[in-house]
């Protein structure tokens, strides 16, 4: 168990350094979508207002699909599950540390990222809020169907569009509740989207583990 | 899963733990599936062929819908053989994972393309129906989204049960999807009665219909032709994965057996 802290510093380090690609170009991405919107509808302050949460989730969504070919390939690839395995660190603890990791890196900076994204949108006061809080209880089963679809296809070659098209339909739920919560302005969409995100959470380090062993058995 | 009856004191080899690895053996499935075949295929023809007649000509018009009531003959099969494909798909990646049952993960890709074809044709004949009936292609509603959804599950498991058989990595990674993906099945189900809009509720439940049985007994029996000739695509689909397999594993016997 003492591995466990050891192996939180190092996914950390890997996923904010340089190595794996770090936390600057799904953040750049998720800015870049916020920015095209309004070149494509024209820059109708009122209509941005009203559609601009949900132009925010639709980039969070998207930028959620750029680590994944980062995030559990490589060391799959350089041995090191096996490695793990032999020192008796089960997989689903290395898929839960990794989890917890991603989203340390990948859910603070893109709620941080929405606030330029929602003066550019025009986005403001109690919208903002419910943004910012919905992003606080979608992005951890963001993360979480990440690390899934990452273990899944790390043995496959070329698997980052497979990893985009099985990401989609999956993340679709928090989509729907995330999003959703702005239209109704209710407390019940961002409590549905919270329960999604915990759901998965619960589910992807042991849907993760099996995606390892089976990767492993070939 | 062991029977609850079998003496203790037999040999273990000599217990036959499921009636369903019988079958584990592919000589053994495929003599059986050689023999069912073209019965489930000509008689889905034959019975789905015979119910789209009679609901075109002997069923009359609904009071409300008119002719476009004709629609539901081919909607409500699609909507059930796409909803049961992935159900399909859940219990052989379940028997893959669990059991490591060698012909699951053939079955489960075999449904895969049909499920999906079936799932479109719900879509496209909803929208056909939808038109005219309600005055729109296309609602977000509960049920008609959960059934897109499907439709893109459908679209990654191929992709993906594709990419592993290219690649030769274990089947049981599309399994996993299989499973994970099953989640969406309760919610299209429930869907109509969760979120009332558009769609209506289920006509059908166990035990009782609301529908008139002039409409009701077409409509069971294209089922039933539909049900019929989806299984005899999916024992094709199965069969040409295995000759697939075979003949791959002779060629590569064959290579090892040549002299350098």
């Amino acid at each position: 168990m003492s591995a466990l802290p050891t192996l939180l510093r190092r996914d950390l380090a890997l996923l904010i350094g340089g190595r794996r690609g770090g936390v600057v170009m799904p953040l750049l991405f998720f800015l870049s979508v916020a920015m095209l919107y309004p070149f494509g509808v024209g820059p109708d302050a009122p209509l941005l207002a009203r559609t601009g949460g949900g132009v925010i989730w639709v980039a969070a969504l998207l930028a959620a699909i750029l680590p994944l070919d980062r995030l559990v390939a490589p060391d799959l690839e350089q041995g090191f599950f096996d490695q793990w395995a032999l020192r008796g660190i089960a997989e689903e603890m290395v898929i839960a540390v990794r989890m917890l990791a991603h989203w340390l890196t990948f859910g603070p900076t893109l709620m941080l990222a929405a606030l330029p994204a929602a003066a550019l949108l025009g986005i403001e006061g109690a919208t903002l809020r419910t943004v910012e809080l919905g992003l606080l209880a979608g992005t951890p089963g963001l993360a979480a169907i990440g690390v899934m679809i990452a273990a899944l296809t790390a043995s496959l070659r070329g698997g980052a569009a497979l990893a985009g098209l099985l990401l989609i339909p999956l993340a679709v739920p928090l989509l729907v509740f995330g999003a959703g919560s702005l239209a109704t302005g209710g407390e019940s969409g961002l409590a549905l989207c919270a329960a999604i995100s915990l759901a998965l959470v619960a589910v992807t380090p042991f849907a993760g583990g099996a995606a390892i062993r089976a990767a492993r058995e070939g | 899963m062991l029977r609850a009856n079998a003496p203790a004191k037999a040999a273990p080899t000599s217990v036959k733990i499921l009636p369903m690895h019988g079958y584990a053996n592919p000589t053994r499935f495929l003599s059986l599936a050689r023999w069912l075949t073209l019965p489930l295929l000509l008689g889905g023809l034959a019975v789905t062929g015979g119910a789209l007649i009679w609901a075109l000509f002997r069923v009359p018009p609904d009071r409300l819908m008119g002719e476009t009531v004709r629609v539901m003959y081919i909607h409500v099969p699609a909507a059930w053989l796409g909803m049961g494909g992935w159900t399909a798909i859940a219990i052989a990646s379940l028997a893959e994972l669990v059991w490591r049952h060698p012909l699951a993960g053939i079955a489960a890709r075999a449904v895969a393309v049909p499920g999906a074809v079936f799932t479109a044709i719900c879509l496209v004949t909803g929208s056909i129906w939808g038109r005219p009936t309600w005055g729109t292609w296309w609602v977000w509603d509960g049920r008609l989204t959960s059934m897109l959804v499907l439709l893109f599950l459908y679209f990654g498991y191929i992709a993906l049960a594709g990419a592993v058989q290219r690649e030769g990595a274990s089947s049981r990674i599309a399994a996993i999807f299989g499973l994970i993906g099953a989640v969406n099945v309760p919610i299209i189900n429930r869907s109509v009665v969760w979120w009332n809009s558009l769609h209506q509720p289920a006509s059908i439940t166990l035990g009782k219909s609301a529908i008139d049985p002039t409409f009701l007994w077409p409509l069971l029996a294209a089922t039933i032709g539909f049900s019929l000739l989806f299984g005899g695509i999916v024992l094709m689909r199965m069969r040409a994965i295995i000759a697939d397999i075979q003949a791959e594993a002779r060629l590569r016997r064959k290579a090892m057996s040549e002299p350098a």
